[in-house]
């Protein structure tokens, strides 16, 4: 089976049950309804201050929102022994990689495009004065986060405590990712270009795509077939 | 044989921090601007250039495991992590000491120290994520591609005063900066130090490779005997 015959099976699989269940959307946009109301209590959502770092607050969101869908990514093919079945099926391990990567990148895309007018309503936001850059942005980051949440939900599948240890592991990873995005959206949402050091931001997320990427489908194959 | 080596290693360790000492306190003069606390860079500078080295020595040994599959590449791996770790913390804790005198403050969240502090959380992840693993041989795998992975951020870490405008100081080594923005002498002190704190650091992991083989050792005894 060619390579993206094969990502494109398993992305379609991975949709699809998620479409009849529709557990860890529900999940995840019910979840990231929850942050946004608690951030409220932390500090005043309508001060001017709010304003500047609502970047930051979105995107905490959608990481915290974003684990629970890629926690599940590998560990959906648990009960039944299907991690298995996959590994042993003709889709190589970079296709299953990808394949699954896309099935998350297009749920947690979902999840943050219910997010974000919510989050624009609530807190007063206007994010449309730069919309097409910030959709880009919101892409790249969001991909980043898959690829490393996918590689890492690969990696601590078989483990006792993958709840605990996923966490632990991808927050940390996904931080550069992170704060690219944060700095960018924050600039994005008060209606500037990106230009200046906020380049070196944009630079350094699509850097971090690219690399994860090729640095996710070379490693995967190892992690699960050993 | 390996015993007299670690002696020899250590004696030599211990004669050139004693002389690296005696120059950084006695001989070189008080820095200009900062005083007497500019001392603290000689041990700084080459505790991170220690931890970058310790890294990049167990994200080799890691991608060397993946393709040879020798369990002494993941020992050494693992004990590369660990002492950088150490060593991070040691670069980690100079650095806001002397924030504090110069800046006032213990820390600042700028692009260096964030990333100094995501690279210090990534390996600690790493750690936690080998004790948490039971079979020797995935613990190997998992946490090779691990710490293949956990090296972009030591590479960001130490690029980060090139790509971004820190509170952190820029760059003052001269293969860095063509020269001109450090006195010769007080360079080499640099140099020497770090020499010093790779012998250390050499020391301990040569100690903790063997921790990890005879751990193994022990490990396979164990099996065997409860097979029988």
């Amino acid at each position: 089976m060619s390579f993206f015959g094969g990502a494109w099976t398993v992305a379609a699989k991975d949709l699809r049950s998620e479409w009849r269940t529709k557990e860890s959307l529900n999940a995840a946009v019910s979840f990231a309804l929850v942050i946004l109301l608690l951030f409220s209590f932390a500090f005043d959502p309508d001060s001017e201050q709010t304003r500047e770092f609502s970047g930051g607050l979105l995107w905490l969101v959608f990481a915290f929102a974003g684990t629970m869908i890629l926690n599940r990514s590998f560990a959906r093919e648990i009960p039944n022994d299907c991690l298995d079945a996959l590994v042993a099926s003709p889709v190589s391990g970079a296709a299953l990689f990808a394949g699954k990567a896309v099935a998350s990148f297009l749920l947690l895309m979902a999840v943050e495009l219910i997010a974000l007018p919510v989050f624009g309503l609530f807190y007063n936001v206007r994010w449309g004065r730069q919309w097409a850059l910030l959709l880009l942005v919101v892409v790249l980051a969001t991909w980043a986060m898959t690829v490393i949440g996918t590689m890492f939900s690969a990696l601590t599948v078989n483990l006792r405590l993958r709840e605990l240890m996923l966490p632990v592991l991808v927050y940390p990873m996904m931080i550069p990712a992170l704060m690219a995005a944060m700095q960018l959206t924050t600039v994005l949402i008060a209606g500037e270009a990106i230009a200046g050091d906020n380049l070196i931001w944009l630079r350094l997320l699509v850097g971090f795509d690219i690399i994860f990427t090729a640095l996710g489908l070379g490693l995967v194959e190892t992690v699960l077939v050993g | 044989m390996r015993e007299k080596i670690l002696y020899v290693l250590a004696a030599a360790a211990a004669l050139l921090l004693a002389r690296n000492l005696h120059g950084i306190l006695l001989r070189l003069p008080d820095e200009a601007a900062q005083g007497a606390i500019y001392r603290i860079i000689f041990f700084h500078v080459p505790a991170w250039f220690t931890c970058f080295t310790a890294f990049l020595v167990a994200g080799a040994a890691s991608a060397w495991y993946l393709w040879r599959r020798n369990a002494r590449c993941d020992a050494l791996a693992v004990s590369a992590v660990e002492v950088g770790l150490v060593f991070t913390t040691v670069g980690l804790a100079t650095g806001m000491i002397w924030a504090r005198i110069i800046w006032g403050i213990w820390w600042t969240w700028d692009p260096r120290l964030t990333w100094a502090l995501v690279t210090w959380l990534i390996y600690g992840g790493y750690l936690m994520l080998r004790r948490a693993i039971d079979d020797p041989d995935t613990r190997a795998k998992n946490s090779a591609v691990l710490g293949i992975f956990a090296f972009t951020s030591v590479v960001i870490t130490y690029k980060a005063i090139d790509w971004w405008r820190t509170q952190h100081p820029a760059a003052v080594l001269s293969f860095r900066t063509g020269g001109g923005t450090i006195d010769a002498a007080m360079e080499s002190m640099f140099y020497w130090n770090w020499l010093a704190m790779l012998l250390v650091a050499a020391i301990l992991v040569m100690i903790r490779m063997r921790q990890e083989e005879v751990g193994r050792e022990i490990d396979a005894l164990r099996r065997r005997a409860h097979a029988l």
